[in-house]
């Protein structure tokens, strides 16, 4: 019998887990229905309601009648659960994985304890529309968070509306938007200029927006290129929506020229904060002259990311253009907070209501755990674990981290597995996958790549020095693997749920099936 | 004076300060600082943030929040009758079960590998909205109905190359403000007018409007105002004839009882996922839904992540992946279909869960409860005098315009002597519809009991006699 002790993590020293993802074969919900059975019971109505009022459904025109009743999968109640909980362990979520391979999306600890105090009654079941006496709560918690947020950025004031990262930048180029009309600017103005560095969406949001996009690539040293966007910057240039530090890492110390330039054209700034995990208390949109910035609090202030959502884009502006943002804003008197509607040059609502305020409760509760001198050593923490992950992961045969030799990165690094490619034919996305046999996640990159064969990660602030070196072990393993035995790499995973994908039929319009009653037509059919 | 200990944070593994030492000495820093030594010096911030003091024991940080909670008055504690976008439903307990799993609650972009339980939750959820709608494709959920309603719009736009949408006038304020700032300065929004004596769409401000330029007709069923739309069978042929788009905004938790859009004609169709599943939490439950044919044209109009299912190299293993993702902005940036993140994936997974508790009779027999509750409370309402409930002669589902213009209050004064009786009154509608006068938006579901709406019209008659 083998002897497992030397697999298990022993004296701080990590070793190779004899992981395998949850596999249950579970079928799709449609498979499991039994005609008859049911999950719930429906509220009963009282008698004297019904005998009021009649059979109700008839004074509905008989077009607008529902004929055939939906084609739901019937079910009991622990069947429903039981379902869901086995899909919930095939999910590998980040409270118990060492999740600092999805790089970019600031993948911490969640508090439970804030999870907690979001699924209070007096969180959970508030109408947003109640009388504000009646809601001072949680206009409070919005009110203080904005001050946090505030002073983190440097900014004039704040907005919850923007319910994720990518709203907030389609809500900041809205604003910039309504900012160059405001002077009569509005034909002239009509190209945004981005990095290539940055989120798609600062580019695909603007575009949505209406405007030209202009990517600006890295220089020989990874930073946006200043010469390009010298030669791009002009009259006709509404803004700058730009990451710092970008998706490489490397913060880029010519932050200010590149505002500079921009502003004397007229332009507004935008800077992308969706991931300030490594500057709080550090750096701030304010000193770096940046008229709007954003925050997501999925990220940054620890909010869980929820499968993808809820989430929230908090978006911040000086004081000029703090007219422009959506409607309501929070206000308090000295005793009181309000919601002001009355905002004439707002560019109207973004999202319903306030916005996604539990996910706000979850933020503030997070900064008010650790105040000033914990935000700030979450930040320093943050980059100083991904300072030593790097350093590790350049010893590892094949990996390389493209740009700024010798130079320190912020909060995430974009890693380059070309060599190793190169050396074994092995790709970055092979590796991945293997490395998910291990029990962790690992992410290429967003696209183009313009690192070949990229690998983006960011271990946050969460994880211990063993847990770093557990996940350094599972890539020299998966490095090594592809040195010596480069076919288990690329046929993984071999310890998943499943195994590997035909992507063909996604591509393909005759076969796709998004809906299981797609799926019963297309591809059943023709079995 | 001794030096305080720095503070070691419970969240902040490496925050001991042993730990941090031999780690920068493997990095070869002296210091933290060290590592930020790329940002210029003037980019610092030169102080310490003014924040307030911290809570950093979970059980004051736990006092504080509860005690600042406390001050909010919760529909537990009252009775609820505001609806207008945002509505009470109950939430079967396994629904919060389900999405505060750790799992779930905690995981975000994983691989179709690692996360295979995300992919097929969300594969089934749209699966199950499929069902209720009758179409067979149905987006990762988007941001909320706001965002659903002006995304369809713009799908509709680029896929008829026309420049102009006609929306009913009877649609939210919020929504038409949100439709206006994203169709901005792409699309031109037109609205139709209503009928007032039933609230129906008027077919002739709809025939007057519509031309050649016209990419698409938005309306809702049932509408914003409460009353069911009874000529979606018109509507959407005139809206055909003309060669545009019919989009049809809709309650899911109605789909029980009244027939799905595509029945009567409509192409695309969305609406809001918070009454399946999710609490209210002030606005924070809201998750958008987009549905259509299974269409070439359409589905590549989507800016949202589509969830197939896919084959793998197991016979019978079912395996997930992104439909077209070249579509998408993560694929081609710019050049994609407006953009796609973050949005509210969990509310998805968890509306799933919520449509598989009902299953087809569930969700009958809660429209018919709806309904039942909201029509006794109508009549209970109609009898009081000077009041005229419902506004509109139209059969309503759970929403419902009340006129208090025969009597001498006004919605705001009467809803504040409603507070003292613990019940929050209808949604004011008096600047948001000007022509309907002193009038409020009720809501009723199947959470209030016969009492409760006895409770509220006894209120309302002794507020206003």
């Amino acid at each position: 019998m083998e002897n497992i002790t030397k697999k298990r993590y022993t004296n701080g020293k990590p070793k190779l887990r004899r992981f395998h993802q949850a596999k249950w074969d579970e079928p799709i919900i449609f498979e499991l229905s039994n005609e008859g059975e049911r999950g719930v019971i429906i509220p009963e109505v009282e008698d004297e309601v019904t005998n009021t009022v009649g059979d109700v459904l008839s004074t509905i025109s008989s077009n607008m009648q529902r004929k055939q009743p939906p084609k739901l999968p019937e079910l009991s109640q622990p069947q429903v659960l039981r379902h869901y909980v086995r899909l919930s362990q095939e999910t590998l979520g980040t409270d118990f994985n060492i999740d600092v391979g999805q790089g970019t999306c600031t993948m911490k600890y969640s508090p439970k304890i804030n999870e907690q105090l979001t699924r209070m009654p007096q969180m959970t079941e508030i109408h947003p529309l109640q009388d504000e006496e009646t809601v001072q709560g949680i206009l409070e918690v919005m009110y203080g968070f904005e001050q946090v947020l505030k002073e983190i950025s440097g900014m004039n004031q704040f907005s919850f509306q923007p319910s994720a990262g990518s709203q907030a930048i389609y809500t900041n180029a809205s604003i910039i938007r309504a900012y160059h009309k405001a002077r009569g600017e509005t034909a002239q103005r009509d190209e945004m200029i981005t990095t290539i560095f940055s989120h798609p969406s600062n580019a695909a949001c603007p575009k949505t927006a209406n405007f030209k996009v202009i990517t600006l690539y890295p220089d020989e040293d990874g930073y946006p290129d200043l010469e390009a966007l010298k030669v791009a910057v002009s009259e006709r240039t509404a803004g700058l929506m730009i990451t710092n530090p970008e998706d490489t890492g490397i913060f880029n110390p010519k932050i200010e020229e590149f505002v500079k330039m921009v502003h004397e054209k007229g332009g507004l700034c935008s800077y992308d904060q969706a991931n300030a995990n490594g500057i709080l208390g550090i750096t701030r949109a304010r000193e770096a002259d940046f008229d709007l910035c954003h925050f997501n609090l999925h990220k940054t202030f620890s909010s869980p990311h929820g499968c993808g959502g809820p989430a929230v884009g908090a978006i911040g502006v000086t004081e000029e253009l703090s007219k422009f943002l959506p409607i309501p804003v929070i206000e308090f008197d000295g005793s009181k907070y309000r919601l002001n509607y009355d905002r004439p040059e707002s560019i109207g609502k973004v999202r319903s209501f306030c916005g996604v305020a539990p996910v706000v409760l979850k933020s503030y509760a997070w900064a008010m755990s650790l105040g000033a001198e914990g935000l700030k050593e979450a930040a320093e923490v943050a980059v100083l674990n991904n300072n030593y992950l790097l350093k590790k992961l350049l010893e590892i045969p094949g990996v390389s981290a493209p740009y700024a030799k010798g130079k320190r990165r912020i909060e995430q690094v974009r890693y380059s597995l070309e060599r190793l490619t190169r050396d074994t034919g092995v790709h970055s996305e092979e590796i991945g996958l293997r490395a998910a046999d291990f029990g962790v996640h690992y992410w290429t990159s967003h696209h183009p790549w313009v690192v070949p064969e990229p690998c983006t990660l960011e271990p946050t602030e969460s994880y211990s020095k063993a847990e770093l070196d557990e996940y350094i072990e599972i890539l020299r393993q998966v490095s090594h693997e592809a040195y010596t035995n480069p076919e288990l790499v690329k046929t993984a995973p071999h310890r998943s749920t499943i195994h590997k994908i035909d992507t063909a039929p996604l591509d393909d319009p005759s076969q796709w099936a998004i809906t299981w009653r797609a799926y019963r037509k297309k591809v059943r059919k023709k079995d | 004076m001794t030096r305080e200990k720095p503070t070691v944070y419970p969240y902040i593994p490496n925050s001991v300060p042993k730990m941090k030492n031999e780690m920068l000495k493997e990095i070869g820093a002296k210091t933290i600082g060290d590592l930020y030594e790329d940002i210029p010096e003037r980019l610092r911030l030169k102080k310490n943030m003014n924040l307030p003091r911290p809570f950093l024991s979970e059980c004051s940080l736990r006092r504080h929040i509860e005690r600042i909670l406390s001050k909010n008055k919760t529909c537990q504690e009252y009775v609820n009758f505001l609806g207008a976008g945002c509505w009470q439903h109950h939430v079967p307990a396994v629904c919060d079960e389900v999405n505060q799993r750790g799992e779930f609650l905690t995981a975000y972009a994983g691989e179709p590998y690692d996360d295979h339980g995300r992919w097929q939750a969300l594969f089934e959820y749209a699966s199950m909205m499929g069902e209720l709608l009758n179409m067979d494709v149905v987006n990762v959920p988007t941001y909320d109905w706001l965002q659903a309603a002006a995304t369809s719009i713009r799908m509709a736009s680029r896929i008829t190359s026309r420049r102009e949408v006609l929306v009913s006038r009877t649609i939210s304020a919020d929504k038409l403000s949100k439709i206006r700032d994203y169709c901005k300065p792409e699309i031109e929004v037109k609205l139709l007018d209503y009928d007032s004596d039933t609230g129906q769409t008027d077919l002739n401000s709809l025939q007057s409007k519509i031309s050649s330029k016209t990419a698409a007709v938005y309306f809702e069923n049932p509408s914003y105002l409460g009353f069911i739309e009874a000529h979606g069978d018109e509507i959407s042929e005139i809206v055909h004839d003309h060669g545009a788009i019919c989009i049809v905004g809709v309650d899911p938790i109605s789909l029980g009882i009244l027939t799905p859009p595509v029945e009567y004609g409509a192409d695309i169709v969305c609406g809001d996922l918070q009454p399946l599943g999710m609490h209210m939490q002030f606005g924070g439950g809201h998750a958008g839904f987009i549905a259509t044919r299974d269409e070439k044209e359409y589905v590549m109009e989507y800016p949202s992540r589509l969830f197939g299912i896919a084959p793998t190299s197991v016979e019978g293993e079912y395996g997930f992946g992104d439909v077209a993702y070249e579509r998408t902005s993560f694929a081609v940036r710019e050049e994609g279909k407006e953009f796609v993140g973050t949005a509210a994936a969990l509310w998805g997974i968890t509306a799933g869960v919520y449509m598989a508790l009902l299953g087809p009779q569930g969700m009958r027999e809660i429209g018919e409860g709806i309904m039942q509750r909201s029509h006794y409370a109508m009549l209970q309402l109609s009898r009081i005098t000077g009041v005229k409930c419902p506004v509109f002669r139209s059969t309503h589902f759970k929403e419902f315009v009340v006129n208090f213009a025969g009597t001498s209050k006004t919605v705001a004064e009467i809803n504040r002597v409603l507070l003292k009786h613990k019940i929050f009154g209808g949604k004011d509608l008096t600047k948001e519809f000007p022509e309907l006068g002193n009038s409020a938006l009720y809501c009723v579901t199947e959470v209030h009991t016969k009492d409760e709406i006895d409770r509220l019209a006894d209120a309302v008659k002794e507020v206003v006699t």
